[in-house]
């Protein structure tokens, strides 16, 4: 201590820091933050009960016919449910162990030269529009769910693996340097430093490409999926209005819900002090 | 002042002395493609114990040549030994385990908490949970932060002071013999700066590490420096040396234009106020002391004013013998406030600086808990200033006398 002022000398081993007290705030801001997640978690939930609510009201005041009621009714739409979730599942998982890794490698520094080639393979498999993607594969390898998967992960990669890419890279340089100077082996500094500052990114990429297979998705039931597609592409086809809605507002509702969900999953995983 | 503060001349008497804690050996960096060296053969030892300032105008290489040491960058040749031992070659995490090290930007990793920031390299040693925890404790002890408060707390929940502490604390955690240290002081207010200077020379006073510290402020060099390296382009060292040393006889205009013009009050920031006497003489009383004792005590003294103490010994007011001599006198509100008061610890230059800000003609010394000691006055800051000076030459010559002989 040079100078001393009354506060300093009285309790010079706690050193009282002049900005103690935004520090403070900053901790209460971190729980008033909290509790208006929580309310903005409630918020889409009760919307879509709301929407799906309303749905449900409508059709079961209308007189439905028989063609109406073999695609309207409790176990065919569950059956179309599932398998729509099973392909924007499917696809999105395959594509997050295939473009999180890459995305890994080609921000290391000794595979630098493959970003451009990955990235460029990214950007054609998302270039071309997904009706033509899946159409290609599926003249390739014939219609089914496999088919429409691998029609899916080609167009949905883009977004994870350049999310992973930007999501390492604007990880602050000095940490990575204060890791290494601490011991900590390249590796360790990847999984404790790297990957934890980055899953906020990643993960805003990993949504979007869940998003764009759950929209995707309904494509496939010109290719031997029905999914919810298939209710749309009836109440077209059949000229059936209920069956039309009832097919678009699931599709959206689920849209929607999914997104919901990925951007709770989001938050909760966001590491903590970020 | 002793002649072991003397810069030890280069290793030809090598074998007489304790091992220096950390030995550069014609360490050079070659970058790829650059066909000057960023660091052209840096010959150095940096003795037990003791900081040294690499300090240079920036592009200088002083970093490069502090990330040579724990070889975050490769040395293109040349050979590093800590203590004694050759580790040019060995496995860089595991050295760099046993080295503190501290950046300016400090590097807390801000998805810890303050504890798991702490504990990283105990973590990475493999140190037990509990273990772990206790040293945390220490350190937040040791760098003045309540280990209850601030533990789970996250670094962006910490000021900017309170960050630079942890990083320090992170530094110490395996308790390494030598830290690195680039600029930690480099990103944070001059009020709080200052602080956290004195706050780690305490510090080093209980922990005596082998530090080394790259600054470009030559300022800070000469306060925190037992030796000082400054630096010229390509790391070339244009003077290692005490701060005394440096001051007072540069070795080259490169050197005397770094250390610019302030040369003789730079001297100041070398002694501090527990090296020079005090005047103790000046007449004190209690505010509580009856009147006509007060009055006695100050005309039978030679001093035109007398200091007020409060119960606890602490400096209050200064009073002469016309405030004493009004009606009613209020011991509490009579005469002036006693302000510029500085505690043992302090440099000359900041008991300088605290007489001409509050322009009192002298500073008062109290110790920490703020009770009185004594008065300090100018002429006692410039006397002693002129003496480092002269001292020092002195004892420069005798070096420079002694290493003609020993090279002879």
């Amino acid at each position: 201590m040079t100078t001393s002022t009354p506060t300093e000398t009285t309790e010079p081993q706690t050193g009282p820091e002049p900005a103690e007290d935004t520090a403070d705030v900053g901790a209460t801001a971190v729980r008033r933050t909290r509790r208006k997640l929580v309310l903005r978690w409630m918020g889409m939930p009760a919307l879509l009960a709301l929407a799906f609510g309303a749905l449900y009201l409508w059709v079961s005041g209308q007189e439905l016919d028989s063609i109406e009621k073999r695609t309207l009714n409790a176990s065919a739409l569950t059956q179309r449910v599932i398998e729509h979730l099973q392909l924007a599942a499917v696809s999105t998982l395959i594509v997050i162990v295939i473009a999180i890794p890459l995305g890994i490698l080609a921000t290391r520094r000794s595979a630098r030269y493959v970003a451009p080639v990955l990235l460029a393979l990214g950007n054609l498999g998302q270039a071309i529009p997904s009706f033509g993607l899946i159409t290609i594969v599926v003249l390739l390898a014939g219609v089914g769910f496999k088919s429409v998967v691998f029609g899916l992960v080609a167009y949905s990669a883009l977004p994870i693996l350049r999310n992973t890419m930007v999501g390492l890279q604007q990880v602050d340089q000095t940490l990575v340097k204060s890791a290494r100077g601490m011991g900590m082996s390249p590796m360790k500094t990847l999984l404790r430093v790297e990957l934890p500052l980055a899953v906020p990114v990643v993960l805003a990429g990993v949504r979007t490409a869940l998003i764009l297979n759950v929209g995707t998705a309904t494509l496939a039931t010109f290719f031997g999926v029905k999914a919810l597609g298939y209710v749309i592409f009836q109440g077209i086809q059949l000229d059936r209005t209920p069956v039309l809605i009832v097919g678009a507002v699931m599709a959206s509702g689920l849209a929607l819900l999914v997104d919901y969900l990925a951007g709770v999953v989001e938050e909760l995983l966001t590491p903590r002090g970020l | 002042m002793t002649t072991t503060d003397m810069p030890q001349a280069t290793s030809d008497d090598a074998a007489g002395r304790a091992e220096p804690m950390i030995r550069l050996d014609k360490l050079t960096k070659r970058y790829r493609g650059q066909s000057r060296a960023a660091v052209d053969q840096v010959t150095m030892e940096m003795p037990r114990g003791e900081i040294v300032v690499l300090v240079g105008p920036s592009g200088c290489g002083k970093t490069t040549t502090m990330e040579l040491i724990n070889r975050l960058i490769e040395p293109t040749s040349g050979r590093i030994y800590l203590d004694g031992e050759d580790v040019t070659t060995s496995d860089p995490d595991a050295l760099r385990r046993r080295i503190g090290y501290v950046i300016q930007q400090i590097g807390l990793f801000p998805h810890f908490t303050v504890a798991e920031n702490i504990g990283v390299v105990p973590k990475l040693l493999g140190w037990t949970k509990q273990r772990i925890g206790n040293r945390v404790d220490e350190l937040l002890d040791l760098v003045g932060l309540d280990p209850s408060d601030y533990r789970g707390r996250y670094p962006k929940e910490l000021s900017g002071g309170q960050r630079q502490r942890i990083g320090v604390a992170r530094a110490l955690a395996a308790d390494p013999p030598v830290m690195l240290m680039d600029e930690p002081f480099g990103a944070i207010d001059p009020i709080t700066r200052e602080r956290l200077q004195n706050e780690f020379l305490r510090l080093q006073q209980q922990v005596k590490k082998t530090i080394v510290f790259v600054t470009h402020d030559v300022d800070e060099a000469i306060k925190l420096g037992d030796r000082i390296a400054i630096l010229s382009e390509q790391s070339h060292i244009a003077q290692y040396d005490t701060p005394e040393n440096i001051l007072s006889n540069p070795a080259s205009a490169y050197v005397e234009d770094f250390i610019g013009s302030g040369a003789s009050l730079k001297r100041l920031n070398l002694s501090r106020v527990r090296d020079i006497e005090l005047a103790t003489d000046c007449p004190t009383a209690r505010l509580d002391d009856e009147l006509p004792e007060v009055r006695r005590r100050l005309v039978e003294s030679d001093w035109s004013a007398l200091l007020l103490l409060d119960e606890r010994g602490r400096p209050q007011r200064w009073v002469n013998a016309r405030d004493l001599d009004r009606t009613s006198v209020d011991l509490r509100t009579a005469g002036l406030p006693a302000v510029a008061t500085v505690e043992p610890h302090a440099t000359l230059s900041d008991a300088l600086n605290e007489m001409l800000t509050s322009s009192a003609g002298a500073a008062i010394v109290v110790d920490r808990s703020g009770s009185y000691q004594g008065l300090i006055d100018f002429d006692t800051v410039m006397v002693t200033a002129k003496s480092i000076k002269r001292d020092s030459t002195e004892y420069y010559r005798a070096a420079k006398l002694s290493g003609a002989e020993t090279a002879g």
